[in-house]
């Protein structure tokens, strides 16, 4: 009983958390699934960090019908992006494309990170090659100093 | 001179703050456009309820205004008087394109407020929108003589945008 209570609320959330309405799916279910793939990709532009299939605003569900229009006309997935693109801009892609404009953001935490390897086999490196030298013998000074120190803590 | 290589973390730190601190006060619902510079998309609009549409090959050659606007959208109604005086003010045409609304509901809208568009579009289906890389009401374009796009401003105009930025391109415009 509990098992089939916890099934019906899972699928129950699963359902809510796509906002692509009934009205807006394409009979032919390969197109279907090719729309769901390229809206899983697309950012809303109104609420923007969701993607339009979970998005409820109106934009969303315009260009969710858009895409299916295009789809349905024979526009293959990287035309439907780059008709996209070409309006919204790079932004529409929740992930960001790879050219020279974002080579830091993709390349940047790779980079630093062999740059701390680099620093820190430099440091490795030097350490071994001069190896530890015995400390220089204490001064007279400070070998009376020392006892005093001691006897104090004894007593 | 190698102690200077201990100050560069603390160097990064700075330059890292500084860019936050700069980033801070920048609105991040404003999008960049990526329509810029680019030739104004065609579309030929009807008009509402019996008056002149508006489509983009009736205003080549011309500096122009083009507003979306919708009856529906809170912030336009803050715009108008603004518009209202860019149309009596501005030596450009001032069309507007509405968007996603019902023709009788923008009449009403305009009959109330009055109506500083030279001629306006319906854009029904908001399809003219996304065309144009519209995300949200109210955004303006000035378009120049050779049709392409020169500014896109998101959100409700104000004063200084008009003073500082929309008029200044407009008059440049209109010159060359």
């Amino acid at each position: 009983m509990r098992a089939i209570l916890l099934a019906t609320m899972m699928a129950l959330g699963a359902a809510s958390a796509l906002a692509v309405e009934p009205g807006e799916r394409l009979a032919d279910p390969a197109l279907e699934a090719r729309a769901r793939a390229l809206g899983a990709e697309l950012r809303c532009l109104v609420c923007q960090n969701q993607s339009i299939d979970d998005s409820n605003a109106d934009l969303a569900h315009d260009l969710r019908v858009l895409i299916r229009e295009r789809l349905s006309a024979g526009d293959s997935d990287a035309q439907v992006l780059q008709f996209l693109v070409r309006r919204y801009g790079d932004f529409i892609l929740l992930r960001p494309p790879v050219k020279p404009g974002t080579y830091l953001l993709w390349f940047g935490p790779f980079a630093v990170l062999a740059l701390g390897a680099l620093a820190a086999a430099l440091y490795l490196r030097r350490s071994r090659r001069a190896p530890q030298q015995a400390p220089a013998p204490l001064s007279p000074d400070e070998r009376r100093r020392l006892q005093k120190l001691l006897a104090e803590d004894q007593g | 001179m190698r102690r200077l290589i201990y100050l560069l973390p603390i160097a990064a730190f700075m330059a890292l703050a500084g860019y936050f601190v700069v980033s801070l006060s920048r609105d991040p619902s404003v999008l960049p456009s990526a329509m810029i510079n680019q030739p104004t998309p065609a579309f030929a609009l009807a008009g509402l309820e019996g008056q002149p549409g508006l489509a983009r090959d009736e205003f080549q050659g011309q500096v122009v205004l083009i507003n979306f606007f919708a009856s529906w959208c809170v912030p336009c109604r803050s715009e108008h008087p603004l518009l209202m005086r860019l149309a009596a003010e501005l030596k450009a045409p001032v069309y507007g394109i509405d968007y996603k609304d019902k023709p009788e509901d923008a009449a009403r809208f305009l009959s109330e407020l009055g109506n500083p568009y030279g001629r306006i579009g319906a854009d029904r289906d908001g399809r003219v929108g996304i065309d144009f890389g519209v995300y949200g009401v109210p955004e303006t374009y000035v378009i120049d003589k050779s049709g392409r796009i020169r500014l896109r401003h998101v959100g409700p105009l104000t004063p200084a945008d008009v003073t500082r930025e929309l008029a200044p391109l407009v008059k440049e415009l209109q010159k060359s």
